[in-house]
């Protein structure tokens, strides 16, 4: 599965190149509608052509990230996966309760995290070694909180809660507590 | 004229709060007291980012996280609801043509938001109470980790605001429909149905087209007002759950908190919240659009049905886009995530879209336009939308939301891109056009203040946000802190220009002050010497 960094660098680019034609584009309005000139009216076609432009790109967003966002499918089909791994963590009083000290996983494997909080509402997420996200998800109370993942190479991750439960939740760190190895070297 | 007495009387001495109708000085008091609340607003972000780079000695960290709750609140209910109340309840009457509903009550509504706003920040500030704008369950009522009465303060202050906007909503309708004294009799069912959007759908379907009643901002304001209504029945029920846990606690019981069902409860307040962010402050922003581009350009609304037909549209489409916020809750309903979360939250990129073509298209056809202060200001803020409404939409998907979610992402190029360019930059618009109507010709001090202002807040809020965004994509959350100065290259640049905003604010207000003077800021509070109900002096 492709990881979670190369899709942040594409989503950076995209919204970076969008950001600098928009404030371009406002700029050239802003020192043309002052700028000499005689106030036309804008011909109807072009603003329907608008019109279907932004209903093309919203809806193509979704469809396009949908199909090219690897985790998005298997997130809303988890069901429909049999995962290599379960981890079954419970969160109490600002506590991560772990299955063992370290998480060992192969890589490729297809890991679920089920995460049951006893309190509070938490989040659970994984971070890289440069603090960057590999990927969250919610710790609701009362409910199932699970998250599939695959992992393509080789690590060592701190898991962290990713949601506000008080200031206490601020310290919910496990430094390097998953471990992702190559295939075989385990079990 | 010296300073002395300029700081004293204002500029050339031109304004006088004598002068000034009831109706003037009830807007200009909301505004005095949502710039106040603005200047509450710009101190704590200050605070925050300064602490993010590296905690302040005289801030604990509850007290960060206490700051942290407030300062959305006081933001949006202390400044942007004081200044969009205060606006709103002098241009519904102006464009229809007829005096408010009643004046008595918009002071209420001024005095309930003004004194709920601050004791639900000074109950935060004393007690450190502190489960963020969001209240998840069970946190509000986690009486382990705040005080019960510091919680019942805070919760009790956001209820006053709460009947404060229901009171203004009360004005607003009744405005639009009530008959003055010693008027025809006004067709109340036709003014409402035309400003609700009812008559234009009905005209969809019939050969007889009715004409619309109320003007096109008119329209906004009352579709804006709806959300409103929703989200302060939506909060004040919310308060009254917490405030029965809170009363409970006081009087010795523990009650279950597992009562209340966790997921159930962030559907339902977020379906609330929501409709703020995504409902009344669209609406409300694109109607001010539509109402500068018209008043600036002196032409009428390019493509006005259809603006009108969008302003209908967008409400229906705020009461429907909450599951955006639960993207990353794995309980949630997948068909919610994709219908809600995904598809009809892309349609505020389509309605959003919608208004910033025909408010450019309204001023181009007037071209060539003098570059006033509230064109800049105008453009300042479709820049911000254009800006923050894809952020926005983008972190809607599922995919990018697993990484995305809860990031500085969020909170940089969205909402603060949004709120602070987008939607605060439409309001000094608005400000600057309504000054000399509302203050009967005075003029403003230094137009090099408002340039400086111009630009400190435009570079500051795109800057800051960008900069929050890339820590954001590097992984830095919101709602946390990082104390072994993991992301400080982005704080400190994201600092540098929230500098510039603060700058940006305190030459603005300085500006104002000048302007009026401060026996005029004063002579605003004092009652008008004018018995009328008419919105500006009649001679």
């Amino acid at each position: 599965m492709v990881d979670s960094k190369v899709v942040l660098t594409g989503q950076t680019l995209a919204y970076t190149f969008y950001c600098i034609v928009i404030i371009l584009l406002v700029a050239w309005f802003a020192i043309k509608v002052t700028g000499k000139g005689k106030g036309l009216a804008v011909k109807p076609a072009i603003f329907y052509t608008f019109v279907g432009f932004l209903t093309v790109l919203g809806v193509s967003l979704h469809l396009i990230t949908f199909n090219t966002i690897p985790w998005a499918e298997m997130d809303l089909n988890r069901s429909d996966y049999k995962p290599d791994k379960t981890f079954v963590i419970k969160v109490k009083e600002h506590q991560f309760i772990m299955p063992s000290e370290k998480l060992v996983i192969n890589v490729n494997d297809k890991v679920l995290f089920d995460v049951q909080s006893e309190d509070l509402t938490y989040g659970f997420g994984l971070f890289r070694n440069d603090n960057s996200m590999m990927f969250q998800m919610q710790v609701v109370p009362g409910h199932r909180n699970d998250l599939l993942w695959q992992f393509d190479r080789e690590g060592v991750y701190t898991i962290r809660s990713t949601e506000y439960s008080g200031p206490k939740g601020v310290f919910m760190i496990l430094k390097d507590a998953v471990q992702v190895i190559p295939t075989n070297t385990t079990n | 004229m010296s300073f002395i007495n300029t700081f004293m009387n204002g500029e050339e001495g031109l304004f006088k709060s004598d002068t000034l109708t009831p109706m003037q000085k009830l807007t200009l008091r909301f505004v005095v007291v949502g710039l106040i609340y603005f200047g509450f607003v710009v101190i704590e972000g200050m605070l925050m980012r300064l602490y993010e780079v590296k905690p302040l000695p005289f801030i604990t960290e509850p007290q960060f996280f206490a700051i942290l709750t407030a300062h959305p609140l006081v933001g949006i209910f202390g400044s942007t609801y004081s200044i969009v109340f205060g606006a709103f309840l002098f241009l519904v009457p102006f464009l229809m043509k007829k005096p408010l509903w009643s004046i008595k009550l918009g002071n209420w509504t001024l005095i309930l938001v003004a004194v709920g706003t601050f004791i639900f920040w000074f109950a935060g500030f004393v007690s450190h109470y502190a489960p963020l704008y969001t209240l998840y369950w069970p946190l509000p009522a986690d009486f382990t980790q705040f005080s019960v009465w510091g919680g019942t303060f805070f919760i009790a202050g956001i209820a006053l605001v709460m009947v404060g906007s229901a009171f203004f909503v009360i004005n607003i309708f009744k405005t639009i429909t009530y008959t003055p004294d010693g008027w025809e009799k006004q067709p109340s069912k036709a003014l409402l149905a035309s400003a609700l959007g009812i008559t234009g759908f009905r005209n969809l379907f019939t050969k007889n087209k009715k004409e619309h009643l109320v003007p096109l901002p008119v329209a906004a304001v009352a579709r804006g007002s709806v959300d409103v209504a929703l989200n302060t029945a939506i909060i004040l029920f919310t308060g009254v759950l917490i405030l029965v846990y809170m009363v409970a606690a006081i009087m010795g019981f523990d009650l279950k908190s597992t009562a209340i069902d966790a997921l159930l409860y962030k559907n339902w307040f977020w379906w609330g919240l929501d409709l703020i962010a995504d409902g009344l402050v669209l609406i409300f922003v694109a109607g001010t659009w539509y109402l500068l581009a018209m008043m600036i350009s002196g032409k009428p609304l390019f493509m006005q049905n259809i603006a009108r037909a969008a302003l209908l549209v967008e409400l229906v489409v705020s009461w429907t886009v909450w599951s955006h916020h639960l993207l990353s809750d794995q309980a949630q309903p997948a068909i919610l995530k994709v219908v809600s979360g995904e598809m009809v939250t892309a349609f505020e990129l389509i309605t959003q879209g919608l208004a910033f073509f025909i408010t450019l298209a309204t001023l181009w056809s007037a071209r060539p336009l003098k570059m006033t202060n509230p064109l800049k200001f105008l453009l300042g803020g479709l820049l911000g939308f254009a800006l923050a409404v894809p952020a926005g939409i983008m972190q809607a998907d599922i995919g990018l939301n697993r990484i995305l979610h809860n990031t500085q992402w969020v909170v940089g190029p969205h909402v603060h891109v949004a709120i602070l360019i987008g939607l605060t930059m439409t309001l000094y618009s608005a400000i600057y056009l309504l000054f000399p109507i509302l203050t009967n010709g005075a003029k403003v001090y230094s137009q090099k203040l408002v340039n400086v202002h111009f630009w400190c807040h435009l570079i500051g809020g795109v800057g800051m946000g960008a900069f929050m965004g890339m820590a954001g994509l590097k992984g830095m959350l919101r709602r946390s802190l990082y104390l072994n100065g993991e992301f400080n290259l982005m704080m400190i640049l994201a600092a540098i220009c929230g500098t510039l905003l603060l700058i940006g604010f305190l030459a603005f207000f300085y500006n104002i002050v000048m302007s009026v003077g401060i026996k005029g800021v004063f002579g605003i509070f004092t009652p008008s010497k004018i018995k009328t109900k008419e919105l500006v002096p009649s001679n």
